[in-house]
């Protein structure tokens, strides 16, 4: 499918799908992006987003982000915006991986003091942070345990000594999310994920290490702000979500709204996978509460995962995490539905914004970004593929135009199936090493779907997020080792 | 092999078809299928463990949907690969029913030459159907 005939221009980075382009649709569809990335955008997308601007409730418009492709449901990338009090809340506009977010943390070390023990560190994460599929991890804890986890968020790592109380200052909502409820998730998704703790998961989830050289600082004030402070400083980024616990909540409650979405609320919607119910019925508010619990087991997931980072640098360089200057930038979330407060043609009204693969963005000076970046805005961390490299933004105050969202990565061009084909996973990770960046894996089909080639161009898709005003680049990071999922 | 899996759909995802005169062939097919996303020779998943499944919906797409779940739970809940050793389909009453026997093994990396995991079934474009003397489902992945 080409871009739809009926897109409107609006400017040169924002275009829009009128209503009347699909039945049902009750707003128009919004994308962020430059010419060249629309063109490039596959048929998915245009379907989608259509699809999204059928949901009951959705406000001004449902927006898509310039990473914008394919998935189910929403678009990944997708961001939906939708009244509380007469709309709904969608698990598909938040995906299985609830909450699977970014993290970034820094080290003072240079690349030069780094570079000998690059090999050393990425086996050592690569044993300490289990990767693939079923991976299981060193928190053992009992079920019960588990379900106070998913109520405690990263809050319960610092008191069990997986973290520094700093790291809850620089997560989003602290790392805790407010009103998750364990009576409101299954037996069946506290079986599937308590073994999980501490786990990568696979697809496009790693762990790399990386360098910003002194070229890529784009805003030096900014970047001082986020701690980089040292040419070519070593920094650790890593992608993983809320594992099985997280799938297994969203499934539920995906079948439990198929159930009564049509017969209870009387709501049609144009693909199943946007099953809704009535965000403020007792099915939403019962998911909202569960779904809560799995972003909460995601900041803890990422949290212990932190820990065993620190725990590796501190061994390869005999100081203590401490010393090495081991602080969190931050940690972002991509699959979620939040409560968001905006003031709508002069009336102030909660909303439930879904952002499915994008980013919150806060411009400076809001409620909700860490006081030591209030004056800069909400660090926004971006991975691109493994084999180019990934930005830290910040956000803007014109942000307010996307509900203060922005893209999440660089966003797949090729499948997964075709990826496999053309590449080879060996051959690239000879390839990869040869150019710089080591990389291991639990799988070499995994790797080779996740080779540079398969993605958008990341500068591109930076690019067209501060073009658009959604987001402004601060720093590049170049990889240099990578732990693959 | 009774399914293939598509390359230019849900490019972040896997979907896959999968067929069969019966429907018990069709469930087999997509079972298989599922599991080959995450595992590479499905042959090296032995025998030791066994597991039963049983269950029935109103519509034999989301009977399908939630069998295949199951092997997704398995996997994360007991770290087990399983393949279906019997499965029967029964409709009546406006249900529909599924009774399986899987077979399998727990997930071993130096053993199992493993892909990318499954996260979930999901229901874009999900279809079960039965045409020109064959049933057929088209599935979506999410990895």
């Amino acid at each position: 499918m080409p871009v739809p005939a009926s897109i409107k221009k609006i400017s040169d980075t924002v275009w829009e799908i009128p209503t009347s382009y699909k039945e049902g649709m009750r707003v128009p569809a919004r994308i962020y992006a430059t010419e060249e990335l629309l063109k490039a955008m596959d048929d998915g997308v245009f379907d989608q987003i259509t699809n999204v601007a059928a949901l009951p409730g959705l406000v001004k418009a449902a927006y898509c982000m310039p990473d914008a492709h394919w998935g189910y449901g929403f678009p990944i990338g997708g961001v939906a915006p939708v009244d509380t009090k007469t709309g709904v809340i969608s698990p598909g506009g938040i995906g299985f991986d609830v909450n699977c977010g970014m993290r970034l943390a820094l080290t003072n070390l240079t690349y030069d003091e780094v570079k000998p023990h690059v090999r050393q560190l990425v086996d050592r994460l690569f044993e300490r942070v289990p990767a693939g599929v079923g991976g299981t991890g060193f928190v053992k804890i009992s079920q019960d345990e588990f379900r106070r986890v998913v109520e405690q968020g990263a809050s319960w790592c610092i008191k069990h000594g997986y973290g520094w109380k700093e790291d809850l200052e620089r997560t989003e909502e602290k790392g805790c999310i407010e009103g998750a409820d364990a009576s409101k998730i299954s037996a069946k998704s506290v079986e599937r994920g308590y073994k999980q703790i501490g786990t990568l998961g696979s697809g496009n989830h790693y762990l790399e290490i990386q360098v910003a050289r002194p070229e890529h600082v784009f805003d030096e004030k900014s970047a001082q702000a986020f701690g980089i402070t040292i040419p070519n400083q070593v920094v650790i980024m890593f992608h993983c979500g809320s594992r099985g616990f997280g799938h297994q909540v969203a499934t539920d409650y995906l079948q439990s709204f198929l159930k009564v979405m049509e017969s209870k609320y009387h709501i049609k919607i144009l693909d199943r996978e946007l099953a809704c119910a009535p965000f403020h019925s007792r099915e939403g508010q019962d998911y909202f509460a569960a779904m809560k619990c799995a972003i909460n087991l995601s900041f803890t997931n990422r949290q212990v995962i932190l820990h065993r980072i620190r725990e590796v640098f501190s061994d390869v360089f005999r100081r203590s995490a401490e010393d090495l200057g081991m602080h969190m930038v931050y940690d972002v979330a991509h699959n979620t539905a939040k409560l968001e407060r905006y003031e709508i043609d002069g009336e102030t009204r909660d909303l439930l914004i879904h952002r499915k693969g994008a980013t919150r963005a806060f411009g400076p000076g809001m409620d909700g970004v860490p006081e030591a970046y209030q004056a800069v805005g909400q660090p926004v961390i971006i991975g691109g593929s493994m084999e180019t490299g990934s930005y830290l933004l910040a956000g803007v105050k014109s942000g307010i135009e996307t509900f203060f969202s922005t893209a999440h990565g660089s966003g797949r061009t090729m499948s997964r199936t075709k990826a496999k084909k053309q590449y080879h996973g060996k051959t690239l990770q000879e390839e990869m090493a040869q150019r710089g960046i080591y990389v291991r894996t639990v799988s070499y089909a995994g790797l080779a779907e996740e080779a540079g080639g398969a993605y958008k161009n990341v500068d591109h898709v930076i690019e067209a997020t501060e073009l658009a005003g959604i987001s402004r680049r601060v720093v590049r990071f170049s990889p240099v080792g990578n732990v693959k999922g | 092999m009774p399914y293939k899996y598509l390359e230019d759909v849900a490019i972040a995802d896997v979907a896959f078809e999968a067929w069969g005169a019966t429907l018990e062939e069709l469930f087999t097919a997509a079972a298989e299928a599922t599991m080959n996303i995450m595992v590479a020779d499905l042959a090296t998943i032995t025998s030791g463990e066994k597991r039963k499944i049983a269950l029935e919906e109103e519509n034999l797409d989301l009977l399908l949907f939630n069998f295949l779940q199951e092997l997704v739970f398995y996997k994360d809940a007991e770290r087990l690969l399983l393949r279906v050793a019997k499965v029967r389909i029964e409709q009546g009453d406006g249900i529909v029913r599924v009774e399986a026997e899987l077979y399998g093994e727990e997930l071993n990396p130096r053993k199992h030459d493993l892909g990318v995991d499954v996260k979930a079934i999901t229901l874009h474009q999900f279809q079960v159907e039965h045409s020109a003397g064959a049933w057929r489902a088209n599935v979506i992945v999410d990895v």
